[in-house]
């Protein structure tokens, strides 16, 4: 375990730093001078040139990368052009919403995977395992905010049970927040649940057929028996994986559907700051995403390893 | 098991598997996604010389239709005939698709085939650089390109097909690597065949049928992506029509016409789903695994 996660460690380290390097040549190096861009096409020379220093565009390349690296390991990421505000208090703000809602959706995924996905390997070939997989199909061709659109068409503005976007906040009581949260947390959900439930089911017939199970049902052990007590955890390594991709695509999903819904989280702070031309907080925030995405890719990996103790041995 | 006592003996199957093109018309997933697929290249096609109504023309007075004799799906916030946008956001999709998955096609595989005959340094550096684009999902590369760029068809195109490179790198160079350690590649560069004309004549046609597959699965990508992007009004610009544009501009008229947001994701949704059956299908019948265990 001790070499591998060593290893995986700087692997970790390796990528952050190689996005970083991406991130910053895209939103500091491509555009030429950022502050033009953020001031806009109608902003007088001056103008550009006294944010130009502000921002500290005028020092070398590699000088305001180590700062903006320096500035994110010490929390201090600057000011926002269009709020005025730290970088971090904004986004610590809105990650008071997307965080939660990413929890929730990724809480649902599993919840609907692992039942629709147990149960249709369970009835393998038969009309509930058949039918189930025809909805999954479905469920990865829906785009996430057209169900989400749908949803509010059903449930917001025919049933009325909930509002049709928006966000009180934490403080009006945290069951109302919740309830506020789960229209976008399903429609997130769904589609990922459609992915995961249909790896899930091929990871458990998969297993379902070693050798190992024959012999368990053989001696006795009943199929229920034999499912939760040793198919679940060899099926659960496949699934674990394809969960740790899905967290980024969650996330990435938070983007769009915060903004079905008016919710003001992160990715909705990203969309607005691009319409602000804000390229402090787009390059925060998407920095912030993509380490959220490689932080989770190496969660997985280290739980696989824990899972599946074969991975030590072959992967140092 | 249960004919045990029949008489008549069935004889045994001679060559295996029956014709790719009789397994395929038998394959329900191949099929269906076929007609889908079809049915989103005829629709982009035909409004290329025919639309019911001009799909940039308004007609105010005539605004927010149910769909009736004269338009089958009604009309939009500007009177345009809902039919006639569906059609050209299905040439308007197909476009997105083709052009991004061929960027990551060509270089995805190119970078692919070459990690894969040159191994060594070559390959670790191109699979670790695929690595950490991973940690930009579509969405994200999109919009960090138009955060700088502006938001555009192009840009949001150019983006995804960033986004397929890494993908199409690892599978052409994991399929590849199977295939230089094949005898037939050690027959060929025992008779003096280089690196490049091995590629070329024995690892490429070798590993089509994955890419074939992988095409589809990201052709359908390409076009979620596309819809999503467009709907957040970084991609497709106005007047050019796009499903994903279709529906931002609807979700803001739910109360007054609601059917208007279903049209577009019925047709992004089908468009999708098309593709990505044919992918299952073409996967079940050219992965000669799989067809063994059927």
């Amino acid at each position: 375990m001790g070499p591998f996660l060593v290893k995986r460690f700087l692997t970790l380290i390796a990528t952050l730093i190689g996005a970083s390097v991406v991130v910053f040549l895209v939103l500091e190096i491509l555009p030429g001078n950022a502050a033009e861009i953020m001031m806009g096409p109608d902003a007088s020379p001056e103008a550009v040139q006294a944010l130009a220093e502000k921002l500290g565009l005028n020092h070398p390349a590699w000088e305001r990368y180590w700062d903006w690296v320096i500035g994110m390991l010490t929390g201090n990421l600057g000011d926002s052009y269009a709020y005025s505000s730290p970088v971090s208090e904004l986004m610590l703000e809105r990650l008071t919403l997307t965080m939660p809602l990413a929890l929730m959706a990724m809480s649902l995924t599993t919840v609907l995977a692992l039942v629709v996905g147990i149960y249709a390997a369970a009835r393998h070939n038969r009309m509930g395992d058949v039918g189930l997989m025809g909805l999954t199909q479905v469920g990865i061709a829906i785009p996430n905010f057209w169900f989400a659109i749908m949803l509010i068409l059903f449930f917001s503005v025919k049933l009325q049970w909930f509002s049709a976007g928006g966000f009180d906040g934490w403080s009006e009581g945290v069951g109302s927040a919740l309830w506020s949260l789960l229209l976008p947390a399903l429609s997130l959900a769904v589609v990922q649940a459609a992915i995961l439930a249909r790896i899930t089911r091929s990871a458990v017939l998969e297993v379902m057929r070693e050798d190992y199970v024959r012999t368990a049902r053989a001696k006795g052990l009943s199929q229920r028996a034999t499912l939760w007590g040793h198919v679940l955890r060899n099926a659960m390594i496949p699934v674990i994986t394809v969960m740790g991709l899905q967290s980024a695509e969650l996330l990435a999903g938070t983007i769009v559907v915060e903004n079905v819904f008016y919710l003001p989280g992160l990715g909705r702070l990203i969309f607005q700051s691009i319409a602000n031309r804000d390229l402090i907080v787009v390059r925060n925030c998407v920095m912030f995403l993509a380490t959220m995405v490689v932080v989770v890719n190496f969660i997985v990996d280290v739980l696989y390893a824990v899972i599946d103790p074969r991975v030590k041995a072959s992967d140092i | 098991m249960s004919n045990l006592g029949a008489t008549t003996v069935t004889p045994a199957p001679t060559t295996g598997t029956p014709p790719l093109w009789r397994r395929a018309l038998g394959h329900r997933s191949f099929v269906l996604g076929g007609i889908l697929t079809l049915l989103l290249v005829l629709a982009a096609t035909l409004s290329l010389v025919w639309t019911p109504w001009s799909p940039y023309e308004m007609n105010l007075p005539g605004k927010l239709a149910g769909p009736n004799a004269t338009h089958w799906l009604g009309t939009d916030a500007f009177g345009r005939d809902v039919a006639s946008l569906l059609l050209v956001g299905a040439r308007n999709s197909i476009l997105v698709g083709v052009i991004a998955v061929t960027i990551g096609l060509v270089i995805g595989t190119g970078l692919g085939l070459l990690a894969s005959a040159r191994r060594g340094w070559v390959e670790e550096l191109i699979m670790r650089l695929s690595d950490f684009t991973f940690a930009f999902p579509a969405i994200l590369s999109a919009i960090m390109m138009t955060a700088v760029f502006g938001a555009g068809i192009v840009n949001s195109i150019i983006a995804i097909g960033i986004f397929n490179i890494p993908t199409f790198a690892r599978i052409t160079r994991a399929s590849a690597n199977a295939i230089w350690s094949r005898e037939f590649v050690l027959a060929a560069r025992a008779c003096g065949k280089g690196p490049w004309s091995i590629t070329m004549d024995h690892v490429l046609p070798n590993i089509l049928s994955v890419l074939t597959v992988q095409i589809t699965i990201r052709f359908a990508i390409a076009i979620l992506a596309e819809a999503a992007l467009s709907y957040l009004g970084l991609g497709t610009q106005p007047p050019q029509p796009s499903w994903g544009r279709m529906l931002a501009e609807a979700q803001t008229l739910m109360f007054q016409a609601p059917l208007l947001a279903v049209f577009p994701g019925l047709a992004i949704a089908l468009a999708v789903l098309g593709l990505n059956l044919l992918g299952d299908g073409l996967r079940d019948l050219m992965d000669p695994r799989l067809a063994r265990k059927r």
